[in-house]
């Protein structure tokens, strides 16, 4: 293992600085916004760009809401065509791409 | 002044072939320049959006090189394009195949290619060519996502720290002397132009420096001067980076040629 | 009954009742550690083994290829995320999850510090190792803290192309030429036992077994989820007309499943305490992409302190 170096120690000294945002995605028309996980961006509009890549990377979504989450106050109980369609051309995210002989069960 | 006509269509399919090839070679070696960055770069989220970026010009590379198959029906595929011919048959332009850097050097490069990109596709989506005009309107998709990031990314390095706007400067001085080459046009380009298939790549020259002189001055950083150039990536004429990135690249496939992967 | 108590009893009978344990909720302290640790060292894993693979994305043999390994890659980063996501409800934060695994004080799946030597082992951790974890989220899309359930259907969902496009990598090398059906061969014969271990020690050996089984963390034990996976593996070697790494794999009719081998342990705990061929480069590699990406956050820190200046300027 490495030892404690100059890098390290300003690693750990600017380790928090990026916001935590929760996600919430519509995955469908006529569906509510749900809510998928959260992220870590500098401001909105990043955090909706990563949204975008990380949470709708098989283009299960047409809206994505984003809030940080120290403004989320709990019980204690847009975007452009650019963002969607880029994923539509990715089959082989899908297991139904692969062709595999009818023996191999459940896979 | 239509020579094309006169040549007959073969010929018009060969020239659209190099010229599919040419734009499939551009998208292959950034997409792989692109793909380096998987498990390195800066953080988590960050190293998802650089692949989704790379992701976008390996299939950007495999529709272009998908039509030049088709055009040369000869039985050659994708992989036979992208997997078997050497450094010399290589027609991508230069700025694609620098090594990928540190992260400001790859944003920039990226801000510099997106930007031309968002006018050369839109350009190609009026080709007289219906498989090109295709690419290009779902390529461009894309390509406004990819400047969208490239131009938040060079405002903040250009506007974060000392380090963070000295490195993004140096990237942009090592990078700036590939730039005239996006805008040149050989003779197979400027026949292509000639026929409404091609784009005259010409005439995106004063709107891209518009653009981007805007964006780097926004961010505090400063436009270089046109003290050099480097060019002759379509005739094949290469940095020493091609070599060994197809060397990587094609090493499986070369080892034993000929068969299924 | 005193408040104490009642909590306990609170919390035993929702997990009682296959109910899910969601962040507020009180949970005993034990509860959440082992949570973290859990989650935190399955985040670790997706993480680190981004790099066996990546390790042949730039070597990929077909344009296909390339980008279906690209996308696999991606989803493990992907799947970290959840993860770091999930683990970040219990009141710990990614870049402390980080550092206990850049420090050595957390784990991630040892079968990450064996090499990749082929392009065949690609196909081989993609069946295999993805296989063998897949068999493991199934089970814990049951388990009984909410984010971290959620979480698991997710990933079992997007996991489904992964299992498959390594076999199928298989597929085609074992119907391919001489030299490839052998490199599929070595990479089945490296990549069996190593998979096998994944579901960690015997049940009677394995340290957090017990306690987990009760809190829902595990819903399956180890063995049997290793029975699991030997049993749906062994039919899957056949269709490949590769010889079986584990001669005593053999049906078992009376017990309805598959016999083992005896698994050698001695290496398991070897590689896991730092004798694997990759166990220093896998860390490194991390640390390293860690520290020169330190300008770049501090330098989205920074821009963003200034834009907060600004418009605070501009408010008042």
């Amino acid at each position: 293992m490495r030892q404690c170096n100059h890098d390290r120690v300003r690693f750990i000294m600017t380790k928090a600085h990026l916001e935590l945002f929760e996600v919430f995605i519509r995955s469908r028309r006529g569906l509510d916004h749900k809510h998928v996980g959260s992220l870590h961006a500098e401001d909105p509009a990043q955090a909706l760009e990563y949204a975008r890549d990380t949470y709708t990377r098989c283009s299960e979504g047409v809206s994505i809401w984003v809030a940080k989450s120290s403004d989320i106050c709990a019980s204690q109980e847009a975007d452009a065509e650019s963002f969607y369609d880029p994923s539509d051309d990715k089959p082989y995210r899908h297991s139904s791409y692969y062709h595999l002989p009818d023996e191999v069960d459940n896979m | 002044m239509n020579n094309a006509d006169l040549q007959g269509p073969s010929s018009r399919n060969q020239q659209v072939m190099q010229y599919a090839i040419r734009l499939g070679d551009d998208a292959l070696v950034l997409g792989h320049r692109l793909s380096e960055w998987s498990s390195k770069a800066p953080f988590l989220e960050e190293d998802l959006a650089l692949s989704n970026v790379a992701l976008d010009y390996i299939g950007r590379a495999r529709m272009f090189y998908g039509y030049a198959s088709e055009l040369a029906a000869d039985g050659r595929t994708e992989d036979d394009f992208a997997y078997t011919r050497n450094e010399r048959e290589f027609q991508n332009l230069l700025i694609h195949e620098l090594p990928k850097g540190d992260f400001a050097f790859t944003m920039v490069r990226q801000l510099i290619v997106d930007i031309f990109n968002t006018h050369f596709l839109h350009q190609l989506e009026q080709s007289s060519d219906q498989t090109l005009s295709g690419v290009a309107a779902k390529a461009i998709k894309e390509t406004r996502y990819h400047l969208r990031r490239s131009r938040e990314w060079i405002t903040r390095l250009g506007g974060g720290t000392e380090e963070s706007q000295q490195r993004t400067q140096k990237a942009l001085n090592s990078l700036w002397g590939y730039t005239p080459e996006l805008f040149e046009l050989d003779e197979l380009e400027q026949q292509l132009c000639n026929n409404n298939i091609g784009v005259n790549n010409t005439l995106l020259s004063a709107i891209w420096h518009q653009q981007i002189a805007d964006i780097l001055t926004e961010a505090g950083l400063t436009v270089p001067e046109n003290s050099w150039t480097v060019k002759g990536g379509r005739s094949g004429y290469h940095t020493e980076n091609l070599g060994h990135l197809l060397t990587e690249l094609q090493f499986v496939h070369r080892s034993m040629p000929g068969l299924e992967w | 009954m005193t408040d104490a108590a009642e909590q306990i009893s609170h919390f035993e009978s929702i997990i009682s009742m296959d109910q899910c344990i969601e962040p507020k909720d009180w949970m005993p302290e034990a509860y959440r550690k082992n949570l973290i640790r859990q989650i935190s060292q399955h985040a670790h894993s997706e993480i680190i083994g981004m790099q066996p693979e990546g390790n042949w994305l730039t070597r990929a043999p077909s344009l296909r290829r390339k980008a279906v390994l690209l996308s696999k890659i991606q989803d493990e980063g992907g799947h970290g995320l959840y993860l770091y996501s999930a683990a970040e409800t219990l009141g710990i934060s990614r870049e402390e999850m980080i550092d206990a695994l850049q420090t050595g004080e957390a784990k991630y799946a040892s079968i990450f510090n064996y090499p990749t030597q082929t392009w065949a082992d690609v196909g081989a951790i993609g069946w295999l190792v993805d296989g063998a974890a897949i068999v493991n989220q199934i089970s814990l899309q049951r388990n009984s803290y909410g984010p971290y359930a959620r979480a698991m259907v997710r990933i079992c969902k997007e996991e489904s192309f992964h299992q498959r496009q390594g076999y199928e990598i298989m597929l085609t090398l074992s119907r391919g030429s001489e030299k490839q059906i052998q490199v599929a061969q070595d990479a089945l014969d490296r990549f069996y036992w190593p998979s096998l271990m994944m579901f960690g020690p015997h049940d009677s050996e394995s340290a957090h077994s017990a306690r987990s089984m009760a809190w829902k963390i595990k819903r399956e034990t180890n063995d049997d989820l290793r029975q699991k996976f030997v049993d749906q593996t062994a039919p899957q070697i056949q269709i490949l007309g590769l010889r079986h790494p584990d001669p005593k794999c053999i049906w078992d009719p009376e017990r309805g499943h598959y016999d083992m081998g005896e698994i050698n342990w001695e290496e398991f705990y070897s590689v896991i305490n730092g004798n694997g061929h990759c166990n220093r480069q896998r860390l490194e590699h991390h640390i390293d992409a860690h520290e020169e990406g330190a300008w770049v956050r501090e330098a989205m820190q920074s821009y963003h302190e200034k834009k907060k200046q600004q418009s605070y300027a501009k408010a008042s």
